[in-house]
């Protein structure tokens, strides 16, 4: 049960963390927006045997965490949720592809480099995508996304989306106490009553969601979900954007662990 | 703030599954007033709130304030007009900070964002929670809860404040503090609850329901008195007026 109410507050980090005021959280929502966009873009757009190129990369995620002064561990934590799913994916990759290639001075199969790949990337992209709403916030990140003209029923259902979490969240709390309070001894929900477990949260969020709806409408909403004055793009947003853009793609053209290393050797010699 | 009455005629509703909740109600409030609706469980207080606000409409009958009635056409003008504080704070605090929340309604009607900010100041000022406003609202406790439910409403700066029981769940503190609140505005009040002591100190007059009909109408100080009423209809004697617990003796 306290992993219910963990989840609870683990959800609202997000929005915690996306309420400091670093140089980071002030930039415009939209360049942070389109930043993530090109580091996705570039990031995915590795064939499935670069993991050397890959490694510049890891430099974005680490820099922002360290200006935003944001806490690596949960960050971390919440990145490694999502591996397992990719490990499900890519676990066979040895498998299918066995063509043997040199790794590091040791002879591997060519499915491990992909695997490999393809973890990096997904930790990568994550990371980037949480920090993203962890130095915006979701309601400038729905300013961000109203501005580069996303439908406003797309946006309207990200955000309401977001807020309904935690209102499922808070009932299935409730009803999960009300069950172990009455059922001693017992771990979990027994599979009895999972059919009307889960109709009951269903109906009763509906209940809820009824309730915010009614609220928000009682205060003039009419779809439009408005959070405040737009900011204007300053010309630190602009150098944000050139920057990190400029970096992505020189990382992207050239590879520069290699060009390092070739440098480092050419030195020695 | 407008002189207008909020007037009731002959309004009926029933559920859909048959259910009547409302039966010919008929009732005006006028300006300033703050009128106490009680009436045991089920009775229809709530029903009867949710057709003032519009968020369902009468079978017949209707509701005025002013002199436009409530329909979905006028919804929008009615409900700047009137302002909801809910029984369960959690349902009317959803965004991430309490400025947001209160900045909600006023956002809503396109307000510049400096007027939003002075509305949204003033209201926290009111309900006493102005170092509250950047905190989430899941981290507050139910008394501050509450009075940021009634700062996202006055920021909409509505004529009439409909309040359901605002203070059910309250520690003895927080409740006075929320009671000395209400007799603090001079807006048009309509509350419903089930605490008749604090009825008696913020409400001037009393509509008494009872399976979903009016049942009396008057002062507060001749209904909140009439135990013969008050038990017909399911209630009893605000705390206050009964006998001393201790000696039985009476307050009377």
């Amino acid at each position: 049960m306290t992993n219910v109410i963990n989840s609870l507050y683990n959800m609202r980090l997000l929005d915690d963390l996306a309420r400091k005021e670093t140089s980071i959280h002030k930039l415009h929502p939209l360049v942070k927006l389109i930043t993530t966009v090109v580091y996705l873009s570039v990031v995915v757009s590795f064939g499935r045997y670069e993991i050397g190129s890959l490694l510049p990369f890891v430099f974005y995620p680490m820099l922002i965490i360290v200006l935003a002064e944001l806490p690596a561990t949960p960050i971390l934590k919440r990145i490694l949720l999502v591996e397992p799913l990719i490990i499900g994916i890519g676990i066979l990759n040895p498998l299918f592809d066995q063509h043997t290639v040199l790794f590091f001075g040791m002879v591997i199969s060519r499915g491990w480099v992909t695997f490999l790949s393809i973890f990096i990337k997904c930790g990568l992209t994550v990371a980037a995508s949480i920090l993203l709403i962890a130095t915006t916030g979701m309601e400038r990140l729905a300013i961000a996304l109203r501005m580069i003209k996303i439908p406003k029923i797309f946006v309207l259902q990200l955000l309401l989306t977001y807020r309904y979490i935690t209102v499922l969240i808070e009932e299935i709390y409730g009803m999960t106490r009300a069950y172990s309070l009455r059922s001693p001894g017992q771990k979990g929900i027994h599979i009895r009553v999972w059919g009307s477990f889960a109709g009951q949260l269903i109906l009763r969020t509906f209940d809820r969601a009824q309730w915010v709806y009614q609220s928000m409408s009682l205060r003039g909403f009419t779809g439009e979900y408005n959070t405040g004055d737009v900011p204007k793009v300053k010309f630190k947003d602009i150098v944000y954007l050139v920057a990190w853009s400029l970096f992505f793609i020189i990382a992207r053209i050239f590879n520069i662990p290699m060009l390092i290393g070739l440098l480092v050797t050419g030195v020695i010699k | 703030m407008s002189h207008h009455k909020l007037e009731v005629r002959n309004l009926h509703f029933s559920y859909p599954d048959g259910y009547v909740a409302v039966k010919n109600i008929s009732f005006t409030i006028h300006h300033g007033e703050s009128v106490g609706i009680i009436g045991a469980n089920g009775a229809g207080k709530s029903t009867l709130l949710m057709l003032l606000m519009g968020v369902i409409f009468p079978d017949n009958g209707e509701v005025l304030v002013g002199d436009v009635i409530v329909t979905k056409k006028t919804l929008p003008m009615i409900r700047q007009r009137l302002g909801m504080v809910f029984q369960n704070p959690d349902d009317q605090l959803f965004m991430t900070t309490v400025y947001d929340d209160v900045a909600f309604g006023p956002r809503n009607y396109k307000l510049s964002e400096k007027d939003v900010e002075g509305r949204v100041a003033k209201a926290l000022e009111l309900v006493g929670i102005a170092h509250l406003k950047d905190r989430a609202p899941f981290k507050l406790s139910g008394g501050e809860k509450r009075s940021a439910a009634i700062a996202t409403i006055l920021a909409m700066q509505p004529d009439v404040l409909i309040m359901d029981e605002p203070t059910s769940a309250l520690d003895p503190k927080s409740r006075r503090r929320v009671m000395s609140l209400l007799k603090s505005f001079e807006h048009t009040k309509i509350i419903t609850s089930h605490d008749l002591d604090m009825m008696f100190e913020t409400c001037k007059r009393i509509i008494v329901i009872k399976e979903g009909e009016v049942a009396a109408d008057g002062t507060t100080a001749e209904i909140l008195t009439n135990v013969e009423l008050l038990e017909r209809c399911g209630l009893e004697l605000p705390l206050s007026f009964q006998n001393c617990p201790i000696c039985g003796a009476s307050k009377k």
